[in-house]
């Protein structure tokens, strides 16, 4: 049993570790390792539209889990304040938001936002006053409406939880000393889940940096880092697709990280404040 | 003064569900109808859309029956193949592994799963690619070995991607079983493995149901791995819709198979479901 599990580890990392060891390799042989060098990192970062991609993945992905960290959470609150029919449809969608695969999203999305732009380019160049009206899109905003919205459900679905954990006398204790309900919110409930809603934040923020296909969509002429990825595989697996691969990587395992470390830390002061 | 109560009770309840509301609105459902409407168009001869009302593009289906074929046959595969793998890694963990070390075992598991799913199935183009394990195999005299494009490829990659989302719904269920139960079944004299079937699988089908249900509908889905390790000679229903949206540019056919598509994971979701409150069920039974 444990000669079984220890090969399922070493099929998890193994090719992990073959990747990042050939993003070193000094030679361009893919089959074989002919020294130590960094020079695919070099070339790979001193490629501008590398860099462009990088930009736009770290704009998409802190917009879209911010946004959804605030909405979401608000969301959150309602639905315990609704009424069963109201929260029905709300669970649904939420749901619906989940489940969806990410290629129906990124194609929905793509076929309405194309209708709405085919009527609401020429609206506005009619209205216009000056001589070049502006253009709507696709760009960064389709992306983080698009990536919002997983996200978004993701943050409500986790806040939720909490909330249903917390339990209901606390709130009630706070209400009897004659806390308002703002205090009894600030003072009382946000210290409970904030942890939730930053596991969320991250949990959509890695989901923004590493989603492919929704992107791949509705990022009309703009590039993630995903996309930049996609296209220099197709191009061809060599040692500088390695080095971007690898980078890719640090960039996620660094976020778990810091993830794992700020969560614990903030569940522990979570607990000392109650 | 009640009622006044109430309605700024509700107000603010509205207010925070404003924003969630609106976005749920606009980016989900509005897309949605778009879709749908396209779905029963006509596509204009320079690939754009006309406005019909027509059965047409569903009439058409069949003429991407093998990209709705393999995805059938392939996802349900690849998640029973990540269920035989998964499962004895969750056993180990929740069951046998030391207290000491299970929270870095599961970090282990939980950490690829972050990372880039491009990343992580390029790893594997590297590996099953012709400089890779064929290169290999043929140094010790087996040759002519070809694994990539194969639907084998296209395995391998589903269960390398997904493992972890089966591991962790099958550990979770593992480790909240009472270990108690486990020793009653031994001391009545149950052998190791008739307490194994008959206590400890049967308590975790909960998270075998749900792991296997949340691999399945993310695999119908899929389009990386067969892109990548399929090369184009499997493929999935998400290859077949960004060729009809990218490529060939027939918006209205490419609707209708991606209203299909949402038709077949509703369906296979309602089928899980069901099983899964029978298996919760019997389980509620069998404790009280």
């Amino acid at each position: 049993m444990r000669a079984l599990v220890s090969a399922v580890y070493l099929f998890l990392y193994a090719p992990i570790a073959l990747v990042v060891l050939f993003s070193f390799n000094a030679g361009r042989n893919a089959s074989e390792f002919t020294g130590f060098s960094a020079a695919w990192y070099a070339k790979a970062f001193s490629n501008t539209f590398l860099i462009q991609a990088l930009q736009n993945s770290l704009i998409i992905a802190f917009t879209s889990a911010t946004l959804a960290a605030v909405f979401g959470t608000m969301a959150a609150l309602a639905i315990e304040r609704m009424g069963p029919r109201m929260r029905v449809v709300f669970d649904g969608l939420f749901a619906a938001a989940i489940v969806v695969p990410g290629v129906v999203i990124g194609i929905a999305t793509l076929v309405a936002l194309a209708a709405v732009f085919s009527v609401l380019n020429p609206a506005v160049a009619s209205l216009w006053p000056g001589d070049s009206p502006p253009q709507f899109g696709l760009g960064y905003a389709s992306i983080i409406a698009a990536h919002g919205l997983f996200s978004m459900a993701v943050v409500t679905m986790i806040v939720r939880a909490r909330i249903a954990s917390l339990g209901r006398d606390i709130v009630e204790a706070s209400g009897d000393l004659y806390a308002t309900p703002w205090g009894t919110f600030r003072q009382v409930v946000l210290p409970q889940i904030m942890p939730s809603i930053l596991a969320g934040f991250l949990l959509a923020f890695t989901f923004s940096f590493d989603d492919f296909i929704v992107a791949f969509f509705v990022a009309g002429s703009k590039s993630t880092l995903p996309i930049y990825v996609f296209a220099s595989i197709r191009r061809g697996v060599t040692p500088e697709v390695n080095a971007v691969a690898t980078t890719v990587l640090v960039a996620s395992l660094f976020l778990i990280f810091a993830a794992r470390l700020l969560m614990r830390e903030k569940s522990r002061t979570g607990q000392g404040d109650t | 003064m009640a009622a006044a109560g109430n309605r700024r009770r509700s107000l603010v309840t509205a207010a925070l569900a404003a924003p969630a509301a609106l976005w749920l609105g606009v980016f989900l459902v509005l897309p949605f109808i778009a879709m749908l409407v396209f779905a029963f168009g006509r596509r204009a001869p320079e690939g754009g859309y006309t406005p019909a009302f027509t059965f047409e593009q569903f009439l058409n289906l069949p003429a991407r029956s093998a990209a709705f074929l393999n995805t059938l046959m392939l996802a349900p595969a690849g998640a029973l193949l990540c269920l035989l793998v998964a499962y004895p890694v969750a056993y180990y963990l929740a069951v046998r592994a030391s207290p000491r070390h299970r929270l870095v075992l599961v970090s282990l598991i939980v950490v690829p799963f972050w990372t880039s799913l491009l990343v992580r199935t390029y790893a594997w183009m590297y590996i099953l690619g012709s400089r890779g394990l064929p290169n290999l195999l043929e140094m010790i005299g087996i040759s002519d070995v070809r694994i990539l494009n194969t639907p084998a490829a296209v395995l391998i990659g589903i269960v390398y991607g997904y493992l972890p989302l089966m591991i962790m719904p099958i550990y979770v269920s593992l480790e909240k079983l009472d270990r108690r139960l486990l020793d009653a079944s031994a001391d009545l004299g149950a052998r190791p493995m008739s307490t194994f079937f008959g206590v400890t699988l049967p308590l975790s089908m909960p998270g075998v149901m749900t792991g296997t249900a949340l691999v399945t509908i993310l695999l119908l889905g899929e389009y990386l791995i067969p892109q990548l390790l399929g090369g184009g000679k499997v493929f999935f229903i998400g290859n077949a819709l960004v060729d009809l949206f990218l490529q060939s540019r027939n918006w209205p056919f490419g609707s209708a198979i991606a209203v299909t598509l949402v038709l077949v994971v509703v369906v296979v979701l309602t089928v899980a479901m069901r099983i899964a409150w029978r298996f919760a069920g019997t389980r509620r039974v069998d404790l009280v």
